[in-house]
């Protein structure tokens, strides 16, 4: 096991490689002068000329992109302008408010998805079956900024029930913080959930009727005990992968539900930065997520190799 | 034409009916193509359907609710007609989506297969290349290409576009690798037959199926990137109407006309419904191993 994480990290070397030098040059093609946005309209060329020179903007290409690979090393994100501090302090000043409901929305949709893709599969057909499968697919086509605008306009406007912009703060008790935070979970929850059901329902049906589980029922096993303690177990590994993919896809939801609902997290600042024309932060930003993302993803992989034995990287042959 | 070509072509003929039919006995298929081909004639028709020049602003008539007279819909912020806006929002929302969509496919395909059957260093340089793109979220990756290109409807294909490019290089690569091996591609080889013509009489087939399934679920997502990107006031500019860009001027009259905001949102959500139950359809068909 130490030596597939071993390897595994070693592997994540020429990803995380390519995904800073795609940052580095994704960042230096959006059109602009970073420098004269910096010194604002009134500048003089001469000024603006210094401070181009101060950010190192006039030495060659390759060796802008070495100071920053060495930067981003350090754990150096660079400056941002508009709030006019380090793009890192920055980012993770917000990752705890994107994070409240990127989890939150996850967990949730564990708890909702799977036990319903569960009964699904269980009572195949029946009418119950029939009206989650439906409302799945309607989940999984949502795009979740209407669902925000008109939760929003149901929940809110029409209804006062729940607050709709800012995060609320614990000084005004926990209510306050769960009223904020309700409509955009829900939204971000949306998704992840329908694509659970779904995942779920199709991995127990396929292992359902298979002779291994017949024949724990066949030695008078009950029920309950097939289904949560043997077949889950065993429809356990597509949806470990599914749950890491909306997990690190939970990103992009939270950018739209964020602007929203006026969640001060990375979502908001990402959005801001992009308005603001704020290189360094669009690049530190975009280059932390991608990172987040990587890092998600070789987790999921191992928990994939802890709970799925068939697949192993020492070339162990299948045992099922 | 040889008797043999006529006999292939049968033989061919017979094998497009048969999957169609099998599409057309799917009812989930069914379901989507015919929403599909709603929102395609709304699009295609759209100057002899739409009600009134979807542009004509007209401020004394905003806001007015749905089924004020001459105006199913209502109107939007600036009296504009919101019915035919939404019918000419079809247009462009199905044209992006689709573009995008084939743009990134197209790209995609050449890369996966490049990469799938050379192998080696071009596999690698390739792939990880297309690793490193998928580490960017989607939307993320859509805004940073919108900020470079800037706006317009061809830009925001070509953004749709490469951000699709690493999912279907991705499919059609892990088919070339597998599919390269096999008997008959060797046997192809021994006969003579050159790369080229292995990559695409051979490989590029095996690739295809799931390639087609991941096709018809990507333009459900590309409604909603263009939608997305549109509702962030990085897509289509306005007057040019499009479904993402009817909403975001419907967020801002929330209160006073939430018609706006609710209807656009719905020709998004039954668009991107109708491909995916026409997706899901097409890979019961095509790919009965996966069928759940």
């Amino acid at each position: 096991m130490l030596k597939t994480i071993l390897k595994r990290l070693v592997q994540l070397v020429p990803i995380l490689f390519v995904v800073i030098t795609l940052t580095f040059v994704l960042t230096r093609l959006i059109p602009g002068n970073p420098a004269a946005i910096l010194m604002g309209p009134q500048a003089s060329p001469d000024e603006i000329a210094r401070m181009r020179e101060e950010l190192g903007l006039n030495k060659p290409m390759l060796e802008q992109f070495f100071d920053y690979l060495i930067g981003v090393l350090r754990g150096d994100f660079g400056r941002s302008v508009s709030y006019n501090r380090p793009v890192l302090n920055l980012i993770l000043d917000r990752l705890p408010a994107t994070l409240q409901i990127t989890l939150s929305s996850m967990v949730l949709a564990v708890l909702i998805g799977v036990p319903i893709g569960i009964f699904s599969a269980v009572k195949q057909y029946s009418a119950l079956d029939y009206i989650f499968m439906v409302l799945a697919l309607v989940g999984v086509s949502m795009p979740i900024f209407w669902l925000g605008l008109m939760l929003v306009l149901v929940f809110s406007v029409k209804l006062g029930w729940f607050a709709v912009l800012g995060m609320g703060s614990l000084q005004n008790g926990f209510w306050d913080v769960i009223q904020h935070m309700v409509l955009p979970v829900v939204c971000l929850t949306t998704i992840p959930t329908a694509t659970f059901a779904r995942i779920t329902r199709s991995s127990m049906l396929e292992v359902v009727n298979k002779e291994s589980v017949k024949a724990l029922r066949a030695r008078g096993i009950r029920e309950a005990a097939v289904i949560w303690r043997h077949a889950l177990k065993n429809a356990l590994p597509p949806l470990v992968t599914v749950v890491g993919m909306q997990l690190a896809g939970a990103f992009s939801g939270a950018i739209l539900t964020e602007t929203i609902f006026s969640w001060p997290g990375m979502g908001m600042l990402i959005y801001s930065a992009v308005f603001n024309r704020d290189y360094a932060l669009i690049q530190g930003a975009v280059l932390f997520i991608a990172i987040v993302f990587v890092f998600v993803n070789l987790i999921v992989d191992l928990i994939y190799l802890m709970i799925n034995p068939r697949v192993s990287y020492e070339g162990g042959e299948e045992i099922a | 034409m040889s008797i043999e070509g006529q006999a292939e072509m049968l033989q061919r003929e017979r094998r497009a009916n048969n999957t169609w039919r099998k599409l057309m006995r799917n009812k989930t298929a069914v379901i989507g193509l015919v929403i599909i081909v709603f929102m395609l004639i709304l699009a295609i028709f759209a100057p002899l359907i739409a009600t009134q020049d979807p542009n004509i602003l007209s401020i004394s008539q905003a806001f007015k609710g749905p089924g004020t007279a001459g105006h199913i819909f209502g109107t939007d912020e600036f009296g504009r007609d919101l019915f035919s806006r939404i019918v000419y929002g079809a247009r462009i929302s199905i044209f992006v989506a689709v573009g995008g969509t084939l743009t990134g496919s197209v790209i995609g395909l050449l890369l996966g297969l490049a990469a799938g059957y050379q192998g080696g260093i071009v596999d690698s340089v390739i792939m990880r290349i297309m690793d490193g793109m998928f580490a960017f979220p989607f939307i993320l990756l859509s805004i940073i290409l919108m900020t470079i290109l800037g706006s317009g409807v061809f830009n925001v294909i070509l953004a749709i576009g490469i951000s699709n490019v690493p999912s279907f290089a991705r499919i059609v690569r892990g088919q070339a690798h597998v599919v390269k091996n096999e008997e008959y591609c060797t046997a192809a080889r021994v006969l003579g037959a050159g790369g080229v013509r292995i990559l695409f009489r051979h490989i590029l087939p095996n690739a295809i199926s799931p390639t087609i399934v991941y096709f018809t679920l990507n333009v459900a997502g590309s409604i909603i990137s263009e939608a997305a990107l549109s509702f962030l006031g990085l897509g289509i500019m306005p007057p040019t109407a499009s479904w993402g860009n009817i909403l975001q001027g419907g967020r801002g009259a929330l209160n006073t006309a939430p018609h706006i905001a609710a209807i656009s949102g719905i020709f998004i959500l039954i668009t991107v419904l109708g491909f995916n139950l026409f997706g899901d359809g097409v890979r019961d068909v095509l790919d009965p191993k996966m069928k759940k």
